[in-house]
């Protein structure tokens, strides 16, 4: 692949490139990635980001454990991935090389500062020989130069100490990287103005290695092995667009539910990884009628959440798996009184702690299941940070709509992705305003009286704020009467009250499955939901650019399931269900349907590659021709790497 | 926060048409009848009265009063409060908790309810065991209490439910017990209390520990044993009858309280101490004070409001809002946007 690059000139267009920048957690990475993105977005390339960082705050330098990522893939034709191998890898020191080259594209450019290959941190990455003086990078384009000492010479003018200077290097690197894809400076050196207002020296020193590493790239090109490349901006429909993350889209969009709703909300939380985002995000925006609570507990969060509900609020919170473990208990007390309430839980790897930082599917189980006794939910999931601000809303209307508590799902990955988003106009949202019961719903003997537990069509009981005149009642965890809401343990009365909560929730209306990408028949369904979306959707893409007749259906409404699911599903021969945990989704697609849904299961912490999908469809098309075995190559609409010039 | 308005009502008001669940005899039925007979007094709107609880014998509690309710699950009661509260900081909200529930599994949120001061009243009914399922130690059982949990007898050391509540930063602490007739006054007393103000009620379990407080709680030990303390007046307990007055001073050298013999009423040449409500540091002692070497102090035995936790909540939010535009078109196109136009150039 590398020779095909050889010829590569500055006239190449390549449609997609992979960066990813490593180095040690403390080198600034995510920022230099976060900036990335941003001149990426301005120049008008779609985009997909994964920032992959460790648990540990300052991991020791150099280590292992302490590698800090982040990676982009950016294009100009739609982009749904992250990517698979990066074709150009920064390493800002031997810890982030080690645990990063190997996944870059066979002649792939690595670029290395060899400023950090001391003795010390080549033995902190275990490394007995310098990878510079052996041949072990021998299958990719290495550019090695002393990135640190270049940025001290850069920042010399503005008099800062070594270790300050020295923690100019993200941006130096950021400036050469700008330069390779012929990106403009001026937005980041805002950004730095505006980061750095109180401290202008600061702000003038990086900007300083900003511009040095730009000039750098230029004088490179003379003798060196980069190229600049221009990837030409994506054809998107026309409007205002921003870049998005999960976190901020779930928290946008539950600000647009309660406003559609006409409710204040009232949000508890308590710190966890990789939730916390949401509240800070919410945090700044009390003038949108938003109350946040730090809770002393997971348990307290939702409770105090439950208790806003009971008063007339619409009641959030939002955790990760070991949170939401804590919150089942209350989550029942939820269901029992029939208060709406969204749980936001950000999936993480597990079991219990698990892997706070990365990212996993596996709390399916958990959010459909995992309360005591009958408790059925509705379960929303996310597919992508920009589809995490529909999610929310929709969550927001079914909690407030039919008196439940609504589960959404989102996770890790979406939580700290970012991609370009069309700023949606509030105004084409159908509200759906909350209504509270002001006086008695029922007549008996006496007159006038009050049933809190009388159901509307929908089956939803009434919305009583305490402090209503004359609407005084009690609710609880013990099972009520029908109707009166009365403490009830007669047989018939829980049969029945079981009856009409699963009857709810399995009556929500949820809009029909569409297909994600193919036809609603054929050879094979890839049966989707969450964070999956784009390695499945490339991955169809390239099958059907072959010829396989593959679909990719990709599943919204966990719980309730869309009504045309399972006729859909009976309607491909074959059902293969790819997902971040060992089988969860499709468990629950075999036991509703009794449908043989195979399952593609990854639990590594890290996203699906586009390649692995494809690998997997094609096995279901053994016996076509030049297929056995599922050997039909993978069509490669990623370009080999552009920036290479071996001659 | 409206100032409450105060609303005409009569004992009957307050009761609701629930057959009353606990046990023949239960001191819960005193204790219910005290809160019944003091809202009316207090003006009290029971369309704007909120009862809280969690779960075990006490907790059943908001069945029975005419007024909003919300029995919840076990221990958190004080968070969902905190929710009810800082959604609608008018409503009047009352917690009814026990020993295992707001000391045990919920030790921690009554903990940070007190520690915020969020605006209620917390009746923490202490009967010194489990009941509802029927009679395990609890953490307010005294040492060699003989249960199904602890046949031999608990080993334990007791939590002290007041001093607790101090060391939590409450800024009300009170004791009462269920049969005792000055029970309206401390409730009234902790209600005009802005704040959290936490009550402990000694509570009689008649089945699984019957009369465990019986040696001051009982008619025959009222002048010995209890020590009803009022504000700006002196410490004083006992009676001729029973063995003579005698008072609460200060031992300086020790820095503890010890008891007096009080002559003639000359309380003064006694040093008996005259209880201020917002003495902090008496306050710790008196929390402290172990039952037989003392009598049992009761009533309001801290005061001393501050800030509630809802108004600092909403004094920030109109803060951090002031000045600001709540658009939501405004907000979903923040920070750095580009603009792609349609094919012929318009701008979109």
């Amino acid at each position: 692949m590398a020779s095909q690059a050889a010829d590569t000139n500055l006239d190449e267009t390549p449609e997609a490139i992979v960066v990813r920048f490593a180095g040690d957690s403390g080198d600034g990475m995510q920022l230099t990635g976060g900036q990335f993105t941003l001149s990426t977005a301005l120049a008008g390339n779609d985009l997909a980001t994964f920032p992959d960082f460790p648990a540990e705050i300052r991991a020791p330098q150099g280590t292992l454990f302490g590698v800090s990522a982040f990676q982009i893939n950016f294009g100009s034709r739609e982009i749904n991935t992250a990517g698979d191998a990066p074709d150009v890898l920064v390493a800002m020191n031997p810890a982030a090389l080690k645990v990063n080259v190997d996944a870059l594209k066979p002649g792939g450019l690595v670029i290395i500062d060899t400023g950090e290959f001391s003795k010390r941190n080549l033995d902190k990455a275990k490394y007995d020989v310098s990878p510079l003086d052996d041949d072990s990078l021998a299958k990719w384009n290495v550019l090695a130069f002393d990135i640190s000492a270049l940025t001290i010479e850069a920042v010399k003018p503005f008099g800062l100490g070594n270790k300050d200077a020295l923690r100019s290097k993200n941006m130096w690197t950021l400036g050469l990287a700008l330069w390779m894809f012929d990106r403009s400076r001026a937005p980041i050196e805002d950004w730095l103005r505006s980061k750095f207002k109180t401290k202008p020296d600061i702000a003038d020193a990086n900007i300083a290695a900003l511009n040095a590493g730009h000039a750098y790239g230029e004088t490179a090109e003379l003798s060196g092995p980069i190229k600049q490349t221009h990837v030409p901006p994506v054809e998107s429909a026309p409007g205002l667009y921003r870049t998005i993350t999960g976190a901020e889209a779930i928290s946008l969009g539950l600000v647009a539910g309660a406003q559609l709703a006409e409710l204040p909300m009232f949000f508890g939380g308590y710190p966890i990884t990789p939730a916390s985002a949401i509240l800070h995000h919410l945090a700044q925006l009390k003038e949108f009628g938003v109350t946040t609570f730090q809770a002393e507990d997971e348990i307290a969060a939702i409770c105090a959440s439950i208790g806003a509900s009971y008063a007339g609020q619409l009641g959030v919170t939002s955790s990760s798996g070991p949170g939401i473990a804590l919150k089942s208990e209350a989550m029942g007390l939820a269901i029992m009184t029939e208060l709406p309430l969204v749980i936001v839980n950000s999936q993480r790897g597990g079991p219990s702690t698990g892997l706070p930082t990365k990212t996993e599917q596996s709390d399916l189980y958990q959010a459909v299941y995992g309360r005591n006794g009958d408790a059925p939910m509705p379960v929303v999931s996310c597919s992508s940070p920009g589809d995490a601000f529909e999610c929310a809303i929709e969550a927001c209307r079914i909690a407030t709509e039919y008196m439940t508590p609504v589960m959404l799902l989102t996770d890790g990955y979406i939580a700290n992705a970012a991609e370009p988003w069309l700023v949606p106009d509030p105004a084409n949202y159908t509200s759906f305003p909350a209504k509270f019961l002001e006086e008695k719903n029922a007549k008996d003997d006496g007159g006038e009286t009050l049933l809190p537990y009388k159901r509307d069509e929908k089956g939803a009981r009434p919305w009583i704020k305490p402090g209503t005149p004359g609407l005084m009642h009690r609710i609880g965890g013990i099972e009520k009467a029908v109707d009166t809401g009365h403490i009830d343990y007669a047989p018939d009365n829980h049969q029945v009250m079981t009856d009409a909560r699963i009857n709810k929730v399995l009556g929500v209306a949820v809009p029909d499955q569409d297909v994600a990408l193919g036809e609603t028949s054929g050879k094979l369904a890839v049966v989707g939901w969450g964070s999956t979306f784009g390695p499945i959707h490339q991955a169809v893409r390239r099958a059907r650019a072959k010829g396989l007749d593959v679909s990719h259906i990709h599943v919204r409404h966990i719980w309730p399931l869309p009504k045309n699911l399972g006729p859909l599903l009976h309607s491909f021969d074959q059902v293969l269900v790819p997902e971040m945990n060992t089988g969860q989704f499709k468990t629950v697609l075999r036991d509703q349907y009794l449908v043989d849904a195979q399952p593609l299961t990854k639990t590594s912490g890290q996203p699906f590659a586009i390649s692995e999908l494809e690998t997997a469809i094609a096995k279901f098309f053994d016996g076509i021709p030049d297929n056995e075995g599922g050997t039909v190559p993978a069509s490669d609409t990623q370009l080999p790497s552009p920036m290479l010039d071996e001659g | 926060m409206n100032a409450p308005v105060k609303i005409e009502t009569t004992l009957k008001d307050w009761e609701t048409d629930q057959e009353v669940r606990w046990c023949p005899g239960c001191g819960d039925y005193a204790i219910l009848k005290a809160v019944q007979r003091t809202l009316p007094k207090l003006g009290c709107d029971p369309s704007n009265t909120v009862f809280i609880s969690g779960i075990g014998c006490s907790s059943r509690f908001p069945y029975y009063m005419e007024t909003y309710g919300f029995h919840t699950i076990h221990g958190r009661a004080p968070a969902l409060a905190t929710g009810v509260k800082l959604a609608n900081p008018d409503l009047d909200i009352w917690l009814v908790t026990g020993d295992g529930d707001g000391l045990s599994i919920g030790g921690n949120h009554m903990m940070h309810v007190l520690r915020r001061n969020v605006n209620m009243q917390i009746m923490l009914f202490n009967n010194e065991i489990y009941g509802l399922t029927k009679g395990q130690a609890s953490p307010t059982s005294r040492e060699g209490t003989k249960s199904p949990s602890t046949p031999l007898g608990s080993y334990d050391h007791p939590a002290r439910p007041c001093a607790f509540a101090l060391g939590s930063g409450a800024r009300f602490v009170a004791r009462g017990f269920d049969v005792s007739k000055k029970l309206p006054e401390v409730l009234s007393a902790a209600h005009a209390h802005q704040g959290a103000a936490f009550i402990e009620i000694f509570q009689n379990c008649i089945v699984y520990n019957k009369d465990v407080f019986g040696e001051f709680a009982s008619p025959k030990g009222a002048d010995a044993h209890q020590l009803w303390l009022e504000n700006g007046e002196p410490m004083l307990f006992g009676s001729e009858k029973s063995g003579g007055v005698k008072g609460i001073a200060l031992d300086v050298e020790k820095l503890a309280l010890k008891v007096v013999d009080v002559a003639d009423g000359d309380w003064q040449a006694a040093d008996v101490l005259v209880h201020d409500v917002t003495n902090r540091s008496i306050a710790h002692m008196l929390v402290e004070l172990p039952f037989g070497p003392f009598p049992m102090a009761l009533g309001v035995l801290y005061d001393d409001p501050r800030p509630t936790f809802e108004a600092a909540v909403i004094e920030e939010r109109a803060k951090s809002s002031a000045g600001k535009e709540a658009n939501l078109a405004k907000l979903l196109a923040k920070g750095q946007t580009w603009t792609v136009d349609d094919k012929d150039g318009h701008p979109a």
